[in-house]
């Protein structure tokens, strides 16, 4: 195991390696968004008490559930940056902020637009969404005390102490339309027990959130190779790649 | 596990576990202000102030909507099947409201246990069903679990 881990630790590797892995992976992903998009939005069945409107779930389930699983990412990235003073892994937490950042705020932003036509209400205070706000706050909170601070180590510290310290909220999040009276309504996919999704409208769903993880590894992915080739710039392998570009 | 790193693990785990714990209690002690909204048992209870602001949450009873004639105003009950609270509005309801759908409604307790509410809010549940399947199974006089009604 510790080769691997050793491994990881190498930009040159992990940039070429990334960059395999992202040539199939972003032919998929999307080609896995559009295929879920247009049987979710014209495929699937309407819904019996909330007709057209429930279809924005295609949208905000995915982007809520890998925005909470996309937070676990973050604060395992910068745990592993704290304890082994691992540069890749702090690399990592740093790319999954703003990636976490965007797909709670379309969680937020589509869920409001629905509850107008379902609740009667763009916003209300109750446990999920409240919580749900906090989970922006902290991935924004990250971003922001990342810039923050001139000396990047001290960053890197700071903001894997956030991460650590803002990972107790996403089981709050999950479990907060059992623990409080909400508005939001309770889990219709439930790792034990059943579904109360019709299977009509819960294979796209399925194949929804798995598109958006592969949109989450893609995206992390991609800032991540950025984040190296700026932090390695004037490295002996970062200006060989520029060079062959330049000569190709 | 070299030493120095071992303590900066236990650095971590420390930081995770205790966050937790201090938020949970905060949480904890919190509990009844995160609620929404109160369910209809607390009403008849009497935990529910009288006078004040709060959100009483239920199913609307079946054969308790009544509407003026006139007038926007409508009365009906908010129940869990347990208890039930009267509620009296003025205005429009979301789409979605419905005798045997849930509701939240925002507004002042009077003295005589009657919610004079400002504000509805439709409460949907977790089942997604299409139209026909609903239809289906009504006629079936069986439940999406295979229950009989």
């Amino acid at each position: 195991m510790w080769p691997i881990f050793h491994k990881f630790g190498s930009p040159p590797w992990l940039y070429a390696i990334s960059g395999a892995i992202l040539r199939w992976l972003l032919p998929i992903t999307l080609l896995a968004l559009v295929t879920g998009m247009v049987w979710g939005l014209l495929f699937t069945p309407s819904e019996n008490v909330q007709g057209n409107s429930y279809r924005i779930i295609y949208i905000h389930v995915p982007a809520a559930v890998v925005a909470l699983a996309g937070y676990y990412v973050m604060a395992f990235a910068g745990a592993i940056s704290l304890i082994w003073r691992m540069k890749m892994a702090d690399v990592a937490m740093k790319a999954a902020a703003p990636v976490g950042a965007a797909l709670t705020f379309v969680a937020l932003f589509t869920g409001a637009v629905w509850g107008k036509p379902t609740w009667g209400t763009w916003w209300v205070w109750d446990a999920r969404i409240t919580s749900m706000l906090i989970l922006l706050f902290l991935y924004l909170g990250v971003v922001a005390l990342y810039e923050a601070f001139d000396n990047k180590e001290a960053a890197g510290k700071a903001c894997a102490v956030l991460s650590l310290v803002g990972m107790v909220n996403i089981p709050i999040i999950y479990k907060s339309v059992d623990w409080w009276y909400s508005l939001h309504q309770g889990a219709s996919i439930k790792f034990t027990g059943e579904t109360s999704i019709h299977s009509s409208m819960l294979y796209p769903l399925l194949l929804m959130i798995a598109a958006f993880y592969a949109l989450f590894t893609c995206c992390l992915l991609l800032n991540m190779r950025a984040e190296l080739l700026q932090r390695e710039q004037r490295t002996q392998w970062v200006r060989k790649l520029i060079n062959e570009d330049v000569v190709n | 596990m070299h030493p120095v790193r071992k303590q900066r693990l236990y650095l971590v785990l420390f930081i995770a576990l205790f966050s937790s714990i201090a938020i949970g209690l905060v949480v904890y002690a919190l509990r009844g202000n995160i609620n929404l909204f109160y369910p209809p048992a607390d009403v008849a209870a009497g935990m529910a102030p009288v006078g004040q602001p709060i959100r009483v949450g239920g199913m609307v009873l079946e054969d308790s909507l009544q509407r003026s004639a006139d007038s926007l105003a409508i009365r009906f009950k908010l129940t869990d099947y347990q208890e039930s609270v009267a509620v009296v509005y003025e205005g429009i309801l979301p789409d979605l409201f419905a005798e045997g759908q849930g509701a939240v409604a925002s507004g002042v307790l009077n003295d005589e246990g009657v919610l004079e509410a400002s504000e509805i809010l439709a409460k949907h549940d977790e089942n997604y069903m299409p139209p026909e399947v609903t239809h289906a199974l009504e006629s079936s006089g069986y439940d999406e679990k295979g229950k009989a009604r």
